[in-house]
């Protein structure tokens, strides 16, 4: 069985249909690549994942339980994380509060009344934090205020604040968008060691580089539809992918 | 996690003897008798428990007296039922403020921003006419809720027999009026002090810093906010409550303008004036608040004719009518006024003020001495920056 099973996810926005009966089954430990063009429906797709939307039809189901009406912090405790397109970070704290958050919220559950220990005294939860800030390169600027970052280091922090909380199914929404070369070149290199953890992906994306380096399968959307599925060597050579989203252009 | 254990201990000692030692240092100001040292400590608490709602989760309530309300009503009808012993009278205060504050804010919190201040703001005003009117058995309406000599006093009658004439406030027999009131309720400020500081460097207080600074990343991180900001503002509620059944203690009375909207208004004032989100500031603000209005409240047309009787009489009776607005019943035009001004140039508050005129002090110095201006760290913008 796969780890999430979507079945004929429909939604639109007043007339405007986003999701035509989308079909998808992402595998445990696969990499898991959406791709198509923009407005195809991509972060749409995952905000039903995670409760930020409900899908007009159709199921979501993630290791054999429906995530449909569940609110966004039920999913998350079920283990399902997101990486939004925009960073989503806590811009007026520090590196290391932004990640000791959803640490404690993964040690703690949705809700502890936890208001007499000294955050800073829990050591557990301290190397953990230090460990992933340093697996991000970002441990040198664990006092900085988050907010202060570039928008490349943004999105290396929030991955580390969804990594921290060892995820069942990790959602990246274009996590190298806004980066530079060798910004994308090092957070490739940190997908793939998250990789051998056997952190099932989505991962949305527009770099072919990024895609073929590191998905293991690949969906293609357009226009709110699944045009294609398959793995990489069988969509670099699929005619209707080269014509919908590549517009025949060169990988 | 630049606060060390050593660092905090040295901020409550630091403020424990400060607040102690008020008498003394209170005097030089024209400020050192009980009334208004009661004063300070008790609103004290109020702006420092406020600031657990407000300066940590981002919630503006508007109707944050009606807890103090709640408290002094509870607090004297605990004088009239069970004992003129303060103990039971706070603890009784802080309860029944806590039950409200979790009826409220469970209703409030389904809003947030400028809805949620206008459901809190709402709440308040109704709990102020319904004193006035349908719950005057509870609050005797117009004329206060005050102690009487045929109240019946359940535990101090068993304990000592009925007596003639109406017993003062007392906690085990140490009066509540004077110094020891003071002292009373100075100590319990340290401990409200203590508390809230905890509180700021709990995890439970990283949670409220999240949902003040991303309430959206802090639910998809896996974290159900609402339990969280309603926890803060039971907390806060329970402090106002402790305040106005303090203001009870001190002074056995309770009338409903203690929840008018004006209340409500003077302790986010207090906590904005001396630094939202600072484990000092609310204190401060609450002391700069309480000493400005009994200063300019105290001043009357004749002392004003009095300080400008140099100028020729024509100018003095303009100057005296235009100053006149601002003092007595009008010093709250000159609270606005001074408001105003810090809001505009200082909005980060007093202790903001102090911490800027600190780093320029010790950027005067550093340079005197010919080493480089600034240590390596601060050039940095620190996460603690604003934390004291
Ligand atoms: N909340 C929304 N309300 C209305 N329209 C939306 C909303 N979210 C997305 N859309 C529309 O749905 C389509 C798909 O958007 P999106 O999923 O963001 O595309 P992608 O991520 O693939 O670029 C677009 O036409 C977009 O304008
Ligand atoms: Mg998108």
């Amino acid at each position: 069985m796969a780890l999430l099973q979507v079945k004929m996810v429909n939604k639109s926005f007043s007339g405007l249909t986003a999701l035509n009966n989308v079909n998808l089954d992402v595998e445990e430990g696969s990499v898991h690549a959406i791709i198509g063009p923009n407005g195809a429906g991509k972060s749409t797709l995952l905000n039903c994942f995670v409760g930020r939307l409900t899908p007009d039809t159709g199921t979501v189901l993630f290791n054999g339980k429906s995530l449909i009406g569940l609110p966004p912090h039920r999913i998350n405790q079920e283990g399902v994380v997101r990486v939004f397109q925009t960073p989503e970070i806590f811009a007026d704290l520090s590196l290391y509060e932004n990640v000791m958050i959803p640490t404690l919220a993964r040690r703690d559950g949705h809700f502890a009344l936890n208001a007499w220990s000294r955050a800073d005294a829990q050591i557990k939860v301290r190397e953990k934090v230090e460990h992933i800030l340093d697996d991000v390169g970002l441990a040198d600027a664990r006092h900085v205020l988050a907010g202060t970052l570039s928008r490349g280091d943004k999105r290396r922090l929030e991955l580390a604040m969804c990594l921290v909380q060892d995820p069942k199914l990790l959602l990246l929404d274009e996590p190298t968008a806004g980066m530079s070369r060798a910004d994308t070149e090092r957070t490739i290199e940190l997908l793939k060691r998250i990789g051998e953890r056997r952190i099932t992906k989505i991962i949305i994306e527009h770099d072919m580089q990024v895609v073929f380096s590191l998905a293991t399968r690949i969906s293609v959307l357009a226009q709110g539809t699944v045009i294609a599925e398959g793995d990489p060597a069988a969509i670099k050579g699929d005619a209707r992918v080269q014509e919908a989203y590549l517009g025949g252009a060169q990988f | 996690m630049t606060h060390t254990v050593k660092r905090d201990r040295m901020l409550v000692g630091g403020f424990a003897l400060a607040v102690l030692t008020m008498p003394v240092w209170m005097t030089p100001l024209g400020a050192g008798y009980p009334d208004l040292l009661q004063r300070f400590a008790i609103y004290g608490i109020f702006a420092i428990g406020f600031n657990i709602l407000f300066g940590l989760t981002g919630y503006l309530s508007f109707g944050h007296a009606v807890f103090l309300g709640v408290g002094s009503y509870a607090a004297v009808w605990s004088f009239k039922l069970l004992s003129m012993n303060v103990l039971p009278a706070v603890l009784c205060a802080m309860g029944v403020s806590g039950l409200f504050a979790l009826a409220i804010g469970y209703i409030s919190l389904r809003r947030s921003g400028i809805y949620f201040s206008i459901l809190t703001l709402a709440f308040a005003q109704m709990a102020y006419n319904l004193a006035y009117s349908v719950l005057t058995p509870i609050t005797n309406g117009e004329t206060g809720l005050k102690i009487e000599r045929v109240d019946p006093r359940l535990i101090d009658t068993w304990l000592s027999g009925p007596s003639t004439l109406i017993p003062s406030t007392n906690f085990f027999g140490m009066p509540m009026s004077g110094y020891s009131g003071f002292f009373f309720c100075a100590v319990l400020l340290i401990a409200a002090f203590y508390v809230a500081l905890r509180i700021a460097r709990s995890p439970f207080g990283a949670m409220l810093r999240a949902i003040k600074s991303n309430q959206n990343r802090l639910n998809y991180a896996g974290v159900h906010t609402r339990p969280y900001a309603l926890t803060a503002f039971v907390i806060s509620g329970i402090f106002a409550g402790l305040a106005g059944g303090l203001l009870a203690a001190t002074d056995p009375l309770a009338g409903a303008e203690r929840m008018q909207w004006t209340a409500s208004g003077e302790v986010v004032l207090m906590t904005i004036l001396g630094g939202v989100g600072t484990q000092l500031g609310p204190f401060v603000g609450a002391v700069i608040i309480k000493y400005a209005e009994n200063i300019f409240s105290a001043f009357n047309p004749q002392t004003l004719h009095g300080i400008f009787a140099f100028l020729p009489d024509p100018i003095e009776d303009v100057v005296v009518t235009v100053t006149g607005l601002f003092v007595g019943n009008g010093w709250q035009l000159t609270l606005g006024t001074l408001f105003m001004l810090l809001v505009i140039f200082l909005p980060g508050g007093v202790i903001e003020g102090a911490r800027r005129l600190g780093v320029l002090i010790g950027r005067k110095t550093a340079a005197l001495r010919g080493r480089r201006s600034q240590p390596l760290g601060s050039a940095l913008p620190a996460s603690g920056a604003a934390s004291e």
